[in-house]
């Protein structure tokens, strides 16, 4: 050791703006990474909430396409035991729907066809006549199917086929569509819920990595390290588990999407199929890891400045 | 009590208790000149280290009134702190080094903290190593020194920013007395180029090597100034270089 005053302390260092962050500050706490639990629960949250949200999107899609396909549909039933009366009455339905200026489409859904949509149910054989089946006209509106547009429907079918009975198609799917809100509102909830157990996951986190670095946050604290330094430290940490968690999670989110995906694909039904997932909804579930490493960084900043404001 | 622009410390009255035991320090006053060098002794349990703690700012006294540097502490704005500190050098008893970071990284943390540029931080924090005989260990993590060795990184951390004022707790406890008194040289140094310097030890063997220096003796929580030399000291006539 040199017995001279030493040459440091014989000049001002000068003291700049440079901002005490990134590598540098990050050593102060170690780094875990993936060794440690964080990026773990925050990849299965975030995976958690890739799922939920894009159910409830696809359950927003098939709501809003069964919509569009039932917004101006009706049906027309002639309910009549006897098979000729029914088959006048509905002959001479059809022709007056054809006719009727708000009717864009008709349709009368053929025998075959009836027989074939009740047979697992009734047994009704081809041409039988066991158990009377209404005549049925598929009928698309020009208009939305409302109360006033049916009544009138009604009043122009009522002279010449009294059996009539006009329904809108919406009104048979309503216990559908309120399932359907329901569901949404289910999604909705395990998302923001899923949210607030991550940033409780980050809080704990970061309390228990304060606790463990106590020693070096007070000394940082004293050299004249601001909260706002010593919170960017930890922010720095978090953000980075919560960015390799997040990329993971999403991995792991869209993976289980797709295969849910395949597997509703695989049913073939005509409503289901109204629930597959545009591009805009791939970037909503994109944006899922950006808004955890947010919370997560918020969070630890948060938590990190109520603790440092314990101390003088 | 009013600040002169040139008091680095003024204690008017100060008590501090720790939640609601007695008063481990009682009506404290004295003021630190710039430029002065102090001892302040007393046994153990006196509250040398709690004075200490007033000093550096890690407490707040329960009452009476602290100003630093013409500023009063008690009512200063938390935010504001930080800037005080800056000005502060500190030796801790413990040394209080950083674990995960070497030597040198230690020593540049009161640098980095307020803000120097990297490219300024090399030959600064070099030369200080360098001069405490350890710049051959630079990249050893205190885990790895020996007990002397860690209270030299920690005095090369306290002085590296040229603190105006200097607060040790027994700097010297760890190192043998060849050691002991190189350090004590450094904060003579330390002191010459303006800095006031108070060194918390129970070593009167080390009082008599500055021969200059005041002596602030803690007794049972109570500070002894009987000529009142600590409340009302002489100018100091200290010899201070550029």
């Amino acid at each position: 050791m040199n017995t001279a005053r030493p040459p440091a302390i014989g000049r001002t260092v000068p003291r700049g703006f440079a901002s005490f962050a990134g590598e540098r500050a990050a050593q102060l706490v170690p780094q875990a990474r993936l060794a440690g639990p964080m990026p773990w629960v925050i990849a299965i949250m975030v995976a958690l909430t890739v799922v939920a949200a894009a159910g409830g999107l696809a359950l927003t899609n098939l709501a809003e396409s069964a919509r569009a396909d039932l917004a101006g549909g009706a049906t027309v039933q002639v309910v009549e035991a006897g098979a000729r009366e029914r088959e006048r009455q509905a002959a001479a339905a059809e022709r007056v729907l054809t006719r009727h200026p708000a009717v864009a489409e008709v349709r009368r859904v053929p025998d075959a066809e009836l027989d074939r949509l009740l047979e697992p149910w009734l047994d009704v054989g081809s041409g039988g006549e066991a158990v009377p089946v209404p005549a049925l006209i598929d009928i698309r509106l020009d208009r939305a199917a409302d109360a006033d547009a049916l009544a009138a429907l009604r009043q122009a079918l009522r002279a010449v086929a009294p059996a009539a009975r006009v329904d809108a198609q919406a009104s048979w799917l309503r216990p559908v569509f309120s399932a359907i809100a329901s569901l949404q509102l289910l999604a909705l909830v395990l998302v923001v819920l899923l949210a607030a157990t991550s940033a409780s996951a980050v809080w704990l986190a970061a309390r228990s990595s304060l606790g463990a670095n106590r020693d070096t946050i007070e000394v940082v604290h004293l050299l004249g390290g601001t909260d706002g330094q010593i919170a960017g430290i930890f922010q720095r940490s978090i953000g980075l588990d919560a960015t390799l968690g997040g990329a993971v999670g999403l991995a792991l989110g869209l993976g289980g999407v797709l295969l849910l995906g395949r597997s509703f694909a695989a049913l073939d039904s005509g409503m289901i199929g109204g629930g597959g997932l545009g591009w805009s909804d791939w970037t909503v579930l994109a944006f899922i890891p950006l808004a955890a490493i947010l919370i997560a960084m918020l969070t630890a900043r948060l938590t990190v400045l109520t603790t440092l404001r314990e101390m003088v | 009590m009013t600040a002169a622009a040139d008091e680095i410390v003024t204690f008017d009255n100060v008590g501090l208790r720790y939640g609601a035991d007695r008063e481990i320090l009682s009506n404290i006053s004295f003021t630190l000149f710039p430029g002065s060098f102090y001892f302040l002794t007393g046994a153990s349990g006196a509250g040398k280290s709690s004075l200490l703690k007033l000093l550096y700012l890690a407490l707040r006294p329960s009452r009476g009134v602290i100003r630093m540097f013409g500023t009063d502490v008690i009512t200063m704005p938390r935010g504001r702190l930080p800037t005080l500190r800056r000005r502060l050098g500190v030796v801790f008893q413990d040394f209080r080094l950083v674990p995960h970071l070497s030597a040198f990284d230690n020593v540049a943390l009161p640098l980095r903290v307020s803000g120097v540029q990297e490219v300024e931080l090399d030959k600064p924090v070099n030369d200080m190593l360098d001069w405490v005989g350890l710049s051959h260990r630079k990249h050893a993590r205190p885990e790895t020194l020996s007990g002397g060795e860690q209270q030299r990184v920690a005095i090369a951390r306290a002085v590296i920013g040229r603190p105006d004022l200097l607060v040790a707790d027994e700097p010297t406890g760890n190192v043998d007395p060849e050691m002991a008194l190189k350090l004590l040289r450094l904060f003579e140094a330390l002191n010459r180029l303006g800095t006031t310097v108070v060194v918390a030890t129970h070593d009167v063997h080390l009082l008599r090597k500055v021969p200059d220096s005041l002596i602030m003796r803690l007794d049972k929580g109570q500070l002894s100034d009987p000529t009142g030399a600590l409340r009302y000291p002489p100018r100091p006539a200290r010899r201070t270089e550029a």
